[in-house]
């Protein structure tokens, strides 16, 4: 999927690097990736598939990343048909998409009937609220691992933060709607970035 | 959850149903949670096809739950299913609602990234690339931040916040397995020991 890469500067490892399968492999490996994740796929994915199983890298998961959360939809699925896709097209995309989804809904619908007698057991709504205290370490986690993949932007560290920053504040303390500061610190951004790329 | 409701769908409710679903699809920017509250208007005070309490648990649900969040929708589906028959519809309006939510979404992010895939080269496609990673890692601590913020009363709820930091270190610094993080925090919680 990826010959056009040939004279890209950072494809020469990609060769080597190991990648999914089959169709089979990829739909198993996102039913588990999905199957881990409570409260948020998204930190289970940086883990399984950049640091154990390798087929990506930081960079790319970072810039696979923003493509999942510029489009419209859920970004783990859009991050699963990012992925399968490039492995092996629309066949990749698919089975990738059925792994994040089908398992999953069959065990939420299964849990919706056992779960509703339970839902205000003291024991059970004390698992789920430290359950998800784990989950939010999980995902600060991630953050502070992919600032790593910043070192190498070509708008500079210094304005790397500055930007991140202001989107964390927008975000996180004045609780801004996401696409606002997704799409006003996106334009600035991609425009020093494009500055600073050569034609 | 015994508020549920009796209803009687025909054909023309479940072709609403399907469109809403289609439409919110594309304008969900940002992820899906942002467009809980348009679905709430819609489900709950419009149309009465779901009560308040179905539809905060289809939420809460899906969040506990493992997979991604969005399978929310499945639940709300189901729940509208329910309310209108058996088992039967709960299932296929689960999947009606899942799909019509997806499918247009899905289609859109998979002809852009092919579109980019081909075309990467372009000054265009790689300043967008580099421009938005800071921007998207800013956004994942937000996130995480968020989510770890929900306890509000520090005096009760200060030992999920030394949850949220230790499995942070410890994500940080061992290879630990993801799901032995979750295991002990569900224990922990379970045995009311946070």
């Amino acid at each position: 999927m990826d010959k056009q890469a040939s004279d890209d500067p950072s494809s020469g490892a990609r060769e080597e690097r190991p990648q999914p399968q089959s169709l089979s492999d990829l739909y198993i490996s996102f039913t588990l990736l999905a199957l881990q994740g409570f409260g948020g796929v998204m930190a289970v994915v940086q883990r399984e598939l950049v640091e154990r199983k390798r087929w990506l890298t930081r960079e790319e998961f970072v810039e696979d990343w923003a493509v999942a959360q510029i489009m419209p939809g859920p970004n783990v699925v859009n991050l699963s048909i990012i992925i399968g896709g490039r492995y092996f097209g629309l066949r990749g995309a698919i089975a990738a998409f059925a792994g994040i989804l089908s398992v999953p809904l069959i065990l939420i619908l299964l849990i919706a009937v056992l779960y509703a007698p339970y839902a205000h057991e003291p024991r059970v709504v004390g698992m789920l609220r430290a359950m998800g205290a784990v989950a939010s370490g999980l995902i600060l986690a991630t953050g502070i691992r992919l600032l790593g993949a910043l070192q190498k932007n070509v708008i500079g560290i210094p304005l790397c933060v500055v930007l991140g920053g202001l989107c964390f504040v927008a975000v996180a303390v004045l609780r801004f709607p996401l696409v606002y500061p997704l799409f006003a610190l996106g334009i600035v951004s991609f425009a020093l970035a494009y500055r600073k790329l050569k034609p | 959850m015994n508020d549920t409701l009796q209803l009687h769908f025909q054909a023309a409710d479940w072709l609403h149903l399907l469109l809403h679903y289609l439409s919110l699809s594309l304008i969900s920017l940002g992820g899906a949670i942002a467009t809980v509250p348009d679905m709430h208007r819609y489900l709950v005070d419009q149309q009465h096809w779901l009560t308040d309490t179905q539809f905060s648990a289809s939420i809460a649900i899906a969040q506990a739950a493992p997979g991604p969040n969005i399978l929310f929708v499945a639940l709300m589906g189901w729940n509208i299913g329910l309310n209108a028959g058996t088992v039967t519809t709960g299932l296929l309006a689960a999947l009606l609602t899942i799909s019509s939510m997806l499918l247009p979404s899905t289609i859109a992010t998979y002809m852009a990234t092919s579109w980019a895939q081909r075309n990467q080269h372009l000054r265009s496609v790689r300043a967008f690339k580099q421009g938005m990673a800071p921007v998207v890692v800013g956004l994942v601590l937000a996130t995480g931040w968020i989510l770890a913020s929900t306890p509000d009363q520090a005096a009760r709820d200060w030992p999920l916040w030394v949850i949220t930091a230790v499995t942070m270190l410890l994500v940080l610094r061992t290879r630990i397995h993801i799901l032995w993080l979750l295991a002990a925090g569900a224990l922990l919680g379970w045995f009311g020991l946070v």
